[in-house]
């Protein structure tokens, strides 16, 4: 794969940025929330990109093989995963108690509502 | 170029269409289902990196459980997001073109992707590799490192996971009262026959297959973490089709939320007991004579921790954001 040496990190800059726009540019607070996952998710997919070698096997020690992908990222991330479901669901939470309180899950209308309190 | 650069290339593409569809889609249904892609896009991803454990929490977290509970909060905060709002989007533009350029000219001094001699390999994963199966003695090398090497870690991680439960909790738990149930709140469900009966067969396998992949974890991909997801999986399939409050009659509240303590409790006493015989805080070699098969005892054991608290966090979550989305409803 070394004609495309660094595409999937850039892939990873993209997907990240795109994240990021959702997340500044858009009003709603779901929608944040699914940036904010399009951005997790990207700094996963640059975690497992480095801990791949060439040629390599999924970390499963067999006899026989010698080459095998880095462990120590997988770890990483498999754990991040989860805890990312678990505070997303915190955020998702935080959107629901905010929608009952102000009757809407939109930025500017609850900057409104707070400015005419 | 061979056939598995092929694939990456494709499939990273297609990550950056379904984001792109999720900027552009006012629709939240939509995005959320595009959410679910790009969660399935990206487990298959890992798949094709060797990451094999990590395509599994991939695939039930980001395309299961994350979509379920994104329609779950849409049901309560409406589906389409307001189209004009004042904001800027040219100054966002620039603002993420400028950040994106920066962080693209960091890649470039990184070593290509797949190197074998990329500093990343080169710190502790020789070791993992070489000398875990002597130390702990299970071919899994994720395993190993996840529930021995870097134990103290993912105690961490599950505390994190736990005290995000409490905090869903805390925001949504309502006195269970107001709730006379007098309609069932699936009764659309309840007319699928084929639904029901296909998903009776299919949740004792889900639950088989939740305890295969808790206790394989050592020899093949999965573990608590995984298993965790799954199992709980189970249990919404159930509330979806036969109604929420049939569900509460099968999971008890309360001994969920005691159990959700009880994995952390089990995890924190292994490593208590390893202290206590005169050995570091979650070091397993010290619960046996033999140091491999303490090795053993203790992953089992703290595997078997964060798998309850796992499940009963996710049924914790799933159930405080359906309960609600249950008496949101009989408001309106």
């Amino acid at each position: 794969m070394s004609e495309f040496g660094l595409f999937n990190y850039w892939v990873v800059m993209l997907l990240m940025m795109i994240g990021f726009y959702i997340v500044i540019a858009q009003g709603n607070l779901v929608k944040k929330l699914i940036g904010l996952t399009l951005f997790q998710t990207s700094v996963f997919i640059m975690y497992i990109s480095l801990g791949k070698i060439e040629g390599a096997t999924a970390p499963i020690l067999i006899e026989g093989v010698t080459l095998y992908s880095n462990p120590l990222p997988h770890v990483l991330i498999l754990t991040a995963i989860v805890v990312g479901i678990a505070t997303t669901a915190l955020g998702l939470a935080l959107v629901v108690r905010i929608k009952e309180s102000y009757g809407t899950v939109e930025e500017d209308e609850i900057h409104a509502k707070d400015e005419s309190c | 170029m061979n056939m598995e650069t092929v694939i990456n290339m494709v499939l990273l593409s297609l990550l950056v269409v379904t984001a792109i569809a999720i900027v552009r889609i006012k629709d939240l249904f939509a995005a959320a289902m595009l959410a679910g892609i790009y969660g399935l896009l990206s487990a298959s991803f890992f798949v094709m990196m060797d990451a094999v454990d990590v395509a599994f929490t991939e695939a039930s977290v980001g395309a299961g459980i994350s979509t379920l509970l994104m329609l779950t909060t849409l049901a309560m905060t409406g589906r389409f997001e307001k189209i004009s709002g004042n904001y800027r989007p040219r100054l966002a533009l620039v603002l993420v073109a400028l950040t994106g350029a920066l962080l693209i000219y960091g890649t470039l001094d990184m070593p290509a992707f797949g190197t074998a001699a990329a500093p990343v390999h080169e710190h502790v994963a020789p070791r993992y590799l070489n000398d875990s199966y002597a130390e702990i003695g299970i071919p899994n090398a994720v395993t190993s490192v996840l529930a021995s090497y870097r134990g103290f870690d993912t105690f961490g991680e599950v505390v994190v996971i736990f005290t995000a439960g409490i905090g869903v909790l805390a925001l949504l738990m309502r006195a269970e009262k107001p709730t006379p149930r007098t309609q069932t709140p699936t009764a659309s469900m309840h007319e699928h026959m084929v639904l029901r009966i296909v998903a009776k067969m299919l949740i004792p396998l889900i639950l088989l297959f939740g305890l295969y992949v808790q206790f394989h974890g050592e020899y093949g991909p999965g573990g608590g973490f995984q298993a965790g997801v799954i199992f709980a999986s189970a249990f919404f399939l159930y509330s979806m089709l036969f109604g929420l409050s049939e569900a509460r009659k099968v999971v008890n509240h309360v001994v969920v939320q005691i159990l959700a303590a009880l994995g952390v409790l089990l995890y924190g006493s292994v490593g208590i007991v390893s202290l206590m015989n005169g050995k570091n805080f979650l070091d397993y070699s010290a619960l046996s004579a033999d140091a491999v098969h303490g090795q053993h005892l203790g992953i089992l054991a703290i595997e078997l921790g964060v798998g309850i608290t796992v499940t009963t966090v996710m049924i914790i979550i799933f159930f405080a954001f359906s309960g609600r989305n249950q008496i949101e409803g009989e408001k309106d």
